[in-house]
C-alpha cells in the first residue's frame, strides 16, 4: 500500500500489543496478502472469493434460466462450455439442470450470502467499529477464511465430476440425496457437498466466535451496547445465530454421511431402488427436514441481519438523520433472532408431519413478521424529512427496503398453512424468497460494498457506474422475480426442468422467456459493477478519510488503516454514533469520539450529565475546571 | 477452441469499451471540475435518480394493476374443484389485498421520499430520532392484522385437515421414479396391507397377500385417478423409493409422499371433468374443450420429477360406480403370479 508505515512502536498506547506489533516488520508477501492475520485483508479475501462465488453462482442461474425460457431452443452454442452436459439434439441434460439448481442455491446462500456477507463486512467492521485493534483471535480468523477456501475449493471441484455436482436441490432432502443410484447427483458431487459443508461450518463457526468474542470484550472506552452501530447489532445477533444452528446442520450432514456410505438408516425407510428392496427399515426422512431447518430458517436470518445492519447504517449516514428507533431496531433484531429458532417448521406444512404441528408453527411465524415490519417502518420514517444524498450505497439500501417490504409481504400468504397448501413448492415460493432474501441480501452487501470501499482500498468507486449497476440490478430483480408470483398463482411447481409436458402448466412461456432477458441484463449490470470495483481498487479517485461525513469510529483511521488501525491511541466514544443534523450543531454530523463537553451549542438538556460525567472520569480533558 | 477464442475477444471488446466510456466521463468530469464533495453531494444525480424510482414506482404499480387485472384469466387456475378448495382461495385473495395495499403504501413513501427530501446544501435534517406513540401504533396495528389474518387460516388449516369423514372412498397414491401409480380399495372398501419387500416388476405396489390375502384380494389399480363428483375422498399417500409430492392443483390438495412414513389428505371433488370443460369454454380459455385436471409431482425426485404426471378424471357418482364396479380385482388378472409365489388363490373366486 502506498502509505508511509506508521510505526505502532513510537505510539504510547497501553493498549497495544506490543509482542504482536513486532511481526508487523517482518511481513512477507505470504504472511501480509495470503496466511494474513489481520482483519481487514481476511475481509478482502472473503470479499474477493465471495464475489467470484456470486458471479459462478449467477451464472449458474442464467444457464438454467435458458432452458427454461426457452425449452425448444437449439443449446448446441453452449456445448464448447458444457460440454457432454448439452447432447447431440442440442438439449441440456436433466440432470445437469437439477445440478444447476442445487449449485445455485448452495453457492448463493452459504458462499456469497454467508461468508462473502458476514465474512467480509463482520471481519471488517467490526474491529473498526467498537474500536479494537483488531480482531479477539486473529489466528483463529485467519483459519476460518482458509477453511472456507477449502471449502470452497472442495466444492468448485464437484462442479467438475463426470457426474456432476449435487443435484437433489440445495436442501438436499433424502433419500433422493443419500441413494447414489437413485440419481447421479446423489453421487461423489454429493459426498463432496457434504464434505464441504462440513469444513464451511467449521470456517463459519470459528469467524462467528470471533466476531462474538471481538464485541464483548474489544470495544473501545465508552462503547456501550446501546452506543453501538447497528451495523454491529446485527452481526453480533447474526454471530450468535451462526454458532447455536450451524452445529444441527453439522449433526445432519454427519448422519447422512453414515447413512450414504455405512449402511446405518437415520432418514431411509422402506425403500425399493431399481430392482431392489434396500435393507433400510426404521429412519425417518421428515428426521433430516427437522433438523435442515432447524439450521435453514435460522439461516435465512443469518443472511439478511447484516444486511439490514448495513442498511441502517447506510441510510441514516445519508439522510443525515438518526435512525429512527435506535431501540426498537435493536430490540426487532432480538426478537427476530429468537423467534427465529422456533418457525422452522413452516417450510414442512405439507411435509406430512402432524397438521397440529402446523398449527403452532403458523402462529409462530406470522409473529416474527411483527419485528420485521417495524424495520422496515423505521427506514422509511428515517428518510422522512431528511436531506437525502443519493450515492449508490444509498440507491441499494432503498432497493434493499423496497425488496424486504415485496418479499415481506408474501412471506404472510406462505406463512399461512391454508394458503400453503397450494403454494407450496411453487414459482410463489421461489419468488418469495430470492425477493425477501436472496435480491435484498445482495443488495445490503453491494451497500455495504459501495459504502466501505474507500475504507478498504482507499479509493472512491465510480459513482455513474454505480448508479447504472443500480438501476440494471433493480430493474432486473423485479422483472424476474415479480412475474413469477403469477406463475406460483396458477399452479407451477419449482424445479421443473420444462413445463411443456402439461397442457394446462404452459400457459406463460412467453413470460419465461421474459424472466430470462430480464435475468441476463441483470447479471450484465453485474459486469459493470465488476468493472467499477476492479477499476477503482487500482485507479479509483483517491478517497478523502471520511467521505461520506458518517459518525462511525472507522471513519476516524487514516486513509490507509494499518495492521493496528489507528496509529495512535484508539478514539474514545462519548455518544450514539447518530447524531446527524442535531439542532444547533455545527455541522450536520458528529462523530462519535467527539465528547459532550466540547459541543455545548447541540447538546439536548437529558445529555448534560453526560459532561459531567466526562469532567469525571477525563479530569485531564478540563484542565484548570477541574 | 474457436468458441472460446470469440468468447474472449468479446469479453475484451466489451471491457474495452466500458473503458473507454468511463475514460470520457472522467474527462468530462473533470473539465467541468465538480470534483468537490459538497458539489456532489448536491449534484444532478439526486434529481435523476429520484425521479426514476417515482417514475419506476408509478410504472410498476401500473403495470402490476393492469397485469392483474388483463390477465386474470391466464394465471388464475379456474375456481376450485373441491369442497375446502374456496375457503384456501378466499384466503388467499384477502391476504393479497391486505399486504398489497400496505405493499403500495410503504413502497409509495419508500420511492418519493428521496425525490421530496433530496439533499440541499441549505437545509438540514429533521432530528427525529425516536417517538414511542407512533412506534407503538405500527407494532400493534400490524399484530392485531396479522392476527387476523392467522385466526382465519386456523380455521380453514384445521377444517382442510380434520380427520377424514367415516365411510370416506379411500385410494391409495404411491410416487416412484418416475410415475405414480394408484390402487382403489374394491368392494370391502379397505386397502390392502403392503410390504415394500413383496415389491417386483409384477407386483410394484408391493401388496402383501402373504399376509393380508383378504382386503387385498378385490383391489384394483388404475392408470388415471378416477374420482367421484360429491363423495369425500381419502388419498393414502407412500412413495416407494425417495420423497415426492402429490400435487393436485386444481383441487388445491398437496402432501409429500414419504417412504416408510404413509401421509394423507382428504377432499371433496365438486365438479366433473366434463363440467370444468364446459365452464372453461364458456370463459373462452384456449384449449379448454381438451381440459384435463392432473396430478403433478411438487418435491423434486430426479432427473424426470418434471415429467411425473398422471391424468385426473372427475366423474358423475353414477358413472363412478359404474366403472368401479366393472373393474377386474389385480389379484384375479395375475392368479398366475400369485400361485408362482405359492400363494393359494382358491379364495379368489369368491370375490
Amino acid at each position: 500500500m502506498g502509505t508511509a508505515h506508521i510505526d505502532l512502536h513510537k505510539v504510547a498506547d497501553a493498549h497495544a500489543h506490543d509482542e504482536h506489533e513486532h511481526h508487523e516488520h517482518h511481513d512477507t508477501f505470504l504472511t501480509k496478502y495470503i496466511f494474513s492475520e489481520d482483519h481487514k485483508t481476511i475481509a478482502k479475501q472473503f470479499l474477493i472469493t465471495g464475489l467470484l462465488w456470486a458471479f459462478i453462482g449467477g451464472l449458474f442461474s442464467v444457464l438454467f434460466r435458458i432452458q427454461l425460457g426457452f425449452p425448444d431452443a437449439d443449446l448446441t452454442w453452449l456445448k464448447p462450455m458444457l460440454g457432454d452436459w448439452i447432447d447431440k439434439e442440442g438439449k441440456m441434460n436433466k440432470d445437469f439442470y437439477l445440478a444447476l439448481v442445487t449449485m445455485h442455491g448452495t453457492i448463493m446462500v452459504f458462499f456469497v450470502l454467508t461468508a462473502g456477507l458476514s465474512g467480509t463486512f463482520s471481519n471488517f467492521l467490526i474491529p473498526l467499529q467498537v474500536g479494537a485493534r483488531d480482531m479477539a483471535s486473529g489466528f483463529l480468523n485467519m483459519l476460518s477464511y482458509w477453511f472456507f477456501m477449502l471449502s470452497s475449493i472442495l466444492m468448485f471441484v464437484s462442479i467438475f465430476l463426470e457426474t456432476g455436482p449435487a443435484g437433489g436441490g440445495w436442501v438436499i432432502y433424502p433419500p433422493l440425496s443419500a441413494l447414489p443410484e437413485a440419481a447421479p447427483g446423489s453421487g461423489a458431487g454429493m459426498t463432496l457437498w457434504l464434505l464441504s459443508m462440513a469444513v464451511f461450518i467449521v470456517s463459519s463457526l470459528l469467524g462467528s466466535i470471533n466476531y462474538i468474542t471481538t464485541i464483548i470484550n474489544l470495544r473501545t472506552a465508552g462503547m456501550t451496547f446501546t452506543r453501538m452501530p447497528l451495523t454491529i447489532w446485527a452481526f453480533f445477533i447474526t454471530a450468535v445465530i451462526g454458532v447455536l444452528s450451524f452445529p444441527v446442520l453439522f449433526a445432519a450432514a454427519l448422519l447422512l454421511v453414515f447413512d450414504r456410505s455405512f449402511g446405518t438408516s437415520f432418514f431411509l425407510s422402506e425403500i425399493y431402488l431399481n430392482g431392489q428392496a434396500l435393507h433400510h427399515v426404521g429412519g425417518s426422512a421428515l428426521l433430516f427436514q427437522h433438523l435442515f431447518w432447524f439450521l435453514g430458517h435460522p439461516e435465512v436470518y443469518i443472511i439478511i441481519l447484516p444486511s439490514l445492519g448495513i442498511t441502517s447504517e447506510i441510510i441514516a449516514t445519508n439522510s443525515r438523520k438518526p435512525i429512527f428507533g435506535y431501540r426498537a431496531m435493536i430490540g426487532s433484531i432480538l426478537g427476530i433472532a429468537f423467534l427465529s429458532f422456533i418457525v422452522w417448521a413452516h417450510h414442512m406444512y405439507m411435509s406430512g408431519m402432524n397438521p397440529f404441528l402446523g398449527t403452532v408453527f403458523m402462529f409462530l411465524t406470522l409473529i416474527i413478521a411483527v419485528p420485521s415490519a417495524v424495520k422496515a417502518f423505521n427506514y422509511i420514517t428515517t428518510l422522512w424529512r431528511g436531506n437525502i444524498v443519493f450515492t449508490p450505497a444509498m440507491m441499494f439500501s432503498i432497493g434493499l427496503v423496497s425488496l424486504f417490504v415485496a418479499g415481506g409481504t408474501t412471506g404472510i400468504h406462505l406463512a399461512n398453512a391454508a394458503i400453503d397448501i397450494q403454494l407450496h413448492d411453487t414459482y410463489f415460493v421461489v419468488a418469495h424468497f430470492h425477493i425477501v432474501m436472496g435480491a435484498s441480501a445482495f443488495f445490503g452487501m453491494m451497500a455495504g460494498v459501495y459504502h466501505w470501499f474507500p475504507k478498504m482500498f482507499g479509493r472512491m468507486m465510480d459513482e455513474r457506474m454505480g448508479y447504472v449497476h443500480f438501476w440494471l440490478t433493480f430493474l432486473g430483480v423485479y422483472c424476474v422475480f415479480f412475474p413469477m408470483h403469477y406463475m406460483g398463482i396458477a399452479g407451477y411447481p419449482r424445479r421443473y426442468y420444462s413445463f411443456t409436458q402439461f397442457d394446462s402448466l404452459n400457459t406463460f412461456s412467453d413470460m419465461s422467456s421474459f424472466i430470462t432477458i430480464s435475468a441476463m441484463i441483470a447479471f450484465f449490470g453485474q459486469i459493470v459493477f465488476a468493472f467499477n470495483f476492479f477499476y477503482s481498487i487500482f485507479k479509483g479517485r483517491p478517497a478523502p478519510e471520511n467521505p461520506w461525513r458518517s459518525n462511525t469510529l472507522e471513519w476516524t483511521t487514516p486513509r490507509f488503516p494499518q495492521h493496528g488501525n489507528w496509529p495512535g491511541e484508539i478514539p474514545h466514544v462519548y455518544r450514539w454514533p447518530y447524531d446527524y443534523s442535531k439542532p444547533n450543531a455545527k455541522e450536520d454530523f458528529i462523530p462519535q469520539h467527539i465528547p459532550y463537553s466540547e459541543t455545548p451549542e447541540s447538546n439536548l438538556p437529558h445529555e448534560e450529565i453526560f459532561v459531567e460525567q466526562e469532567k469525571e472520569y477525563e479530569p485531564e480533558r478540563f484542565g484548570s475546571k477541574s | 477452441m474457436m468458441f472460446y477464442i470469440i468468447l474472449a475477444l468479446g469479453i475484451a471488446v466489451f471491457v474495452g469499451v466500458l473503458g473507454y466510456i468511463y475514460r470520457v466521463f472522467a474527462l468530462v468530469n473533470l473539465s467541468k471540475n465538480s470534483g468537490s464533495t459538497f458539489e456532489r453531494r448536491a449534484g444532478k444525480s439526486a434529481y435523476v435518480n429520484g425521479l426514476l424510482l417515482i417514475f419506476m414506482f408509478v410504472a410498476g404499480i401500473a403495470w402490476i394493476l393492469w397485469y392483474t387485472y388483463a390477465e386474470a384469466d391466464r394465471y388464475n387456475l379456474p375456481e376450485a374443484s373441491s369442497a375446502h378448495g374456496p375457503a384456501i382461495d378466499s384466503m388467499f385473495w384477502t391476504t393479497t389485498v391486505v399486504v398489497f395495499l400496505s405493499f403500495v403504501i410503504t413502497n409509495a413513501l419508500l420511492f418519493f421520499f428521496p425525490f421530496i427530501y433530496r439533499f440541499k446544501e441549505n437545509r438540514r435534517g429533521y432530528f427525529f430520532a425516536d417517538n414511542h406513540k407512533l412506534e407503538l401504533i405500527w407494532t400493534i396495528v400490524p399484530a392485531i392484522v396479522l392476527a387476523v389474518l392467522v385466526l382465519m387460516g386456523w380455521k380453514t388449516w384445521s377444517n382442510t385437515m380434520s380427520e377424514a369423514p367415516q365411510g370416506s372412498l379411500e385410494i391409495e397414491v404411491v410416487g416412484k421414479q418416475f410415475n405414480w401409480m394408484v390402487r382403489y380399495a374394491g368392494k370391502d372398501g379397505k386397502i390392502g396391507k403392503h410390504d415394500f419387500r413383496q415389491i417386483d416388476d409384477d407386483n410394484s405396489l408391493g401388496m402383501d397377500f402373504k399376509k393380508d390375502f383378504k382386503t387385498n384380494a378385490d383391489d384394483f389399480t388404475a392408470s388415471e385417478l378416477r374420482l367421484p363428483k360429491g363423495q369425500n375422498v381419502l388419498l393414502k399417500i407412500r412413495s416407494r423409493d425417495v420423497l415426492h409430492s402429490v400435487f393436485l392443483p386444481h383441487f388445491r390438495v398437496k402432501m409429500d409422499a414419504v417412504p416408510g412414513m404413509p401421509t394423507s389428505f382428504w377432499f371433496t371433488p365438486t365438479k366433473t371433468t366434463e363440467e370444468q370443460r364446459a365452464e372453461l369454454v364458456k370463459l373462452g380459455r384456449p384449449g379448454a374443450a381438451d381440459f384435463d385436471y392432473i396430478l403433478t409431482c411438487t418435491e423434486v425426485c430426479g432427473n424426470s420429477h418434471f415429467a411425473m404426471k398422471m391424468k385426473v378424471t372427475v366423474l358423475e357418482k353414477a358413472d363412478f360406480d359404474k366403472w368401479f364396479n366393472e373393474q377386474k380385482p389385480w389379484a384375479v388378472s395375475n392368479k398366475e403370479y400369485l400361485q408362482k409365489k405359492g400363494i393359494n388363490v382358491s379364495g379368489l373366486a369368491l370375490n
